[in-house]
């Protein structure tokens, strides 16, 4: 009669069992990278969750840009660059034959450091990626598509009545959100981010950061930052690189307020020798 | 101590803070032991001189809070150097209840001084001198982040719980056998639940031992053997 007893379970539990019940986004499993001889990454292990936002913080140089590069096959364009490892997106090797990775970058988009808008307009740097990957069937949905990307990216009262200006002519702030909105507007699962804010002011920053977290619900979310404090506000789990290896990875506020490692202690509290 | 962060002045504030926090505990210990002595020898010279000593612990109180709200604000501090920030606030606002409660006691010596003594005076002078030890255990528990001698501090409580429990009966009792006891009594009843709130604090500051180096606090309640709110002394021959 085990039956008869109905399990009550608190919101907050069923919360937890969702987000549990969720798989991975990514799965990376003992990755490698070399720069010819040069090893950049060694073993690193790491899921990417679901609809949260990952930081990756670390010294100068511990390959955080490089792991990044890897989830979207951006290593790729570099010559000498060789990843090894298993690099799994909701399960499917994207180091596979069969990936086509002109798909595999529309579903995992990428805003860089410097904000990068093409030299044309405001309306044509969002609505490219639609048109090549033939997301828009017509004008209509097209005109839409960019509505609503500008919106998430919350850029669109402030460009609505100057679409057709050219994208650099936005402030640097903009500019950036113009690039998020662009890499929104194909629709991706996944957005990685490297140091977005990092040329930006404080406000700027601020509405990025509200950004990341509106997108989160949609969207899953890596993001490379500088800024210890960025990542304590926009993340929800953290990982420390040092010297090309992923030292340590745990919620946010744990690592935050109380690392494991030395090694992460020692870079967060500023004692690095 | 602080050390080796990169930038050198952030280890300066942060062994500022530690520092402050060492003078305003001793301070404290020898207040405590000061109003407790004031009390056993009756002496109402030194009870006025601990009452007007308790501002001293005070202002040190206002600049820890300066000093860790300007850490805090500046440095942004993160790990076991924001819980070094945090600990300080917390264990700075126990010490300085500590000081009150030593003013309170001195402040109640002159109303003792003028009535006969009664023998459960003893009893609260050993509560006096075990809730000095405590806290003397935990302050130094917390400036040498010892979490053996935290741990021994907790285990103590029970103790003061269990002995303030008995200071409690034995009041009532004195107080029933004979009316003229009530205000000396009273006096020390009220003494004696100060010195049962030092071993509380003393117990809360080697809590927070623990969690500025562990960064949690210990699991589990503690024993408590704090009767009293529940004890009923009934006069002999009334049933
Ligand atoms: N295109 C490249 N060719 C050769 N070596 C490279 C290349 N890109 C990165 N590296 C090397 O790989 C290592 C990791 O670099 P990566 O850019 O991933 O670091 P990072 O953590 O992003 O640093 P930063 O915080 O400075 O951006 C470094 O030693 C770097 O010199
Ligand atoms: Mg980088």
């Amino acid at each position: 009669m085990t039956g008869m007893t109905a399990e009550v379970m608190t919101p907050k539990e069923v919360e937890t069992a969702k987000e549990a019940a969720i798989a991975p986004k990514f799965v990376t499993k003992g990755v490698d990278v070399y720069y010819a001889e040069k090893q950049a990454l060694t073993n690193v292990s790491l899921d990417i969750e679901t609809n949260q936002v990952t930081s990756l913080i670390g010294p100068s140089g511990c390959g955080k840009s490089t792991y990044l590069r890897c989830l979207n096959r951006m290593n790729d364009t570099i010559d000498i660059c060789r990843v090894m490892g298993d690099i799994l997106l909701d399960g499917a090797d994207i180091y596979s034959r069969e990936m086509d990775v002109v798909h595999l970058r529309a579903r995992v988009g990428m805003v860089f450091q410097k904000p990068n808008p093409f030299p044309k307009s405001i309306y044509e740097n969002v609505c490219y990626g639609p048109k090549i990957h033939g997301i828009a069937k017509n004008k209509a949905e097209l005109d839409d598509i960019v509505h609503t990307s500008l919106q998430k990216a919350g850029l669109w009262n402030e460009v609505k009545d100057r679409m057709h200006e050219p994208g650099t002519g936005l402030s640097g702030g903009q500019q950036q959100r113009l690039c998020i909105a662009r890499a929104v507007a194909v629709q991706p699962d996944v957005i990685l981010m490297d140091e977005p804010c990092s040329a930006l002011d404080p406000i700027a920053t601020a509405k990025i950061e509200e950004l990341i977290d509106e997108l989160r619900v949609n969207y899953t979310i890596v993001i490379v930052t500088h800024s210890m404090q960025q990542a304590a506000r926009v993340s929800q789990r953290t990982g420390f690189f040092h010297l090309g290896e992923l030292v340590e990875v745990g919620e946010t506020e744990q690592i935050f307020t109380n690392p494991k490692d030395e090694r992460t202690q020692g870079y967060i509290t500023g004692r690095f020798g | 101590m602080a050390s080796d962060h990169i930038v050198k002045s952030f280890d300066d504030q942060l062994n500022r803070l530690g520092n402050v926090i060492a003078e305003m505990g001793g301070l404290a210990e020898v207040q405590l032991s000061d109003a407790m002595e004031a009390l056993k020898r009756r002496d109402i010279e030194k009870a006025i001189e601990v009452a007007a000593g308790d501002q001293r612990i005070d202002d040190l109180e206002s600049e820890v809070d300066h000093l860790a709200v300007s850490l805090l604000a500046l440095r942004q501090p993160m790990a076991t150097d924001l819980r070094d920030v945090i600990g300080a606030l917390k264990v700075s606002s126990m010490i300085e209840r500590v000081g009150d409660y030593a003013k309170n006691v001195a402040k109640r010596t002159s109303a003792l001084a003028e009535v006969p003594p009664v023998p459960p005076a003893f009893t609260v002078a050993r509560l006096g001198r075990l809730t000095q030890e405590m806290f003397k255990e935990a302050l130094d528990s917390y400036i040498s982040r010892d979490l053996v001698k935290a741990s021994t501090t907790r285990n103590r409580d029970e103790e003061a719980d269990a002995l303030y429990t008995s200071i409690f009966r034995e009041l009532l009792t004195y107080m029933m056998e004979d009316p003229r006891n009530i205000t000396s009594c009273t006096h020390l009843l009220f003494v004696a639940k100060n010195l049962e709130r030092v071993g509380d604090h003393a117990t809360n500051i080697a809590e927070m031992t623990h969690f500025v180096v562990e960064g949690k606090t210990p699991e589990g309640e503690r024993a408590n053997n704090d009767e009293s709110s529940f004890t009923v002394v009934r006069p002999a021959g009334i049933d």
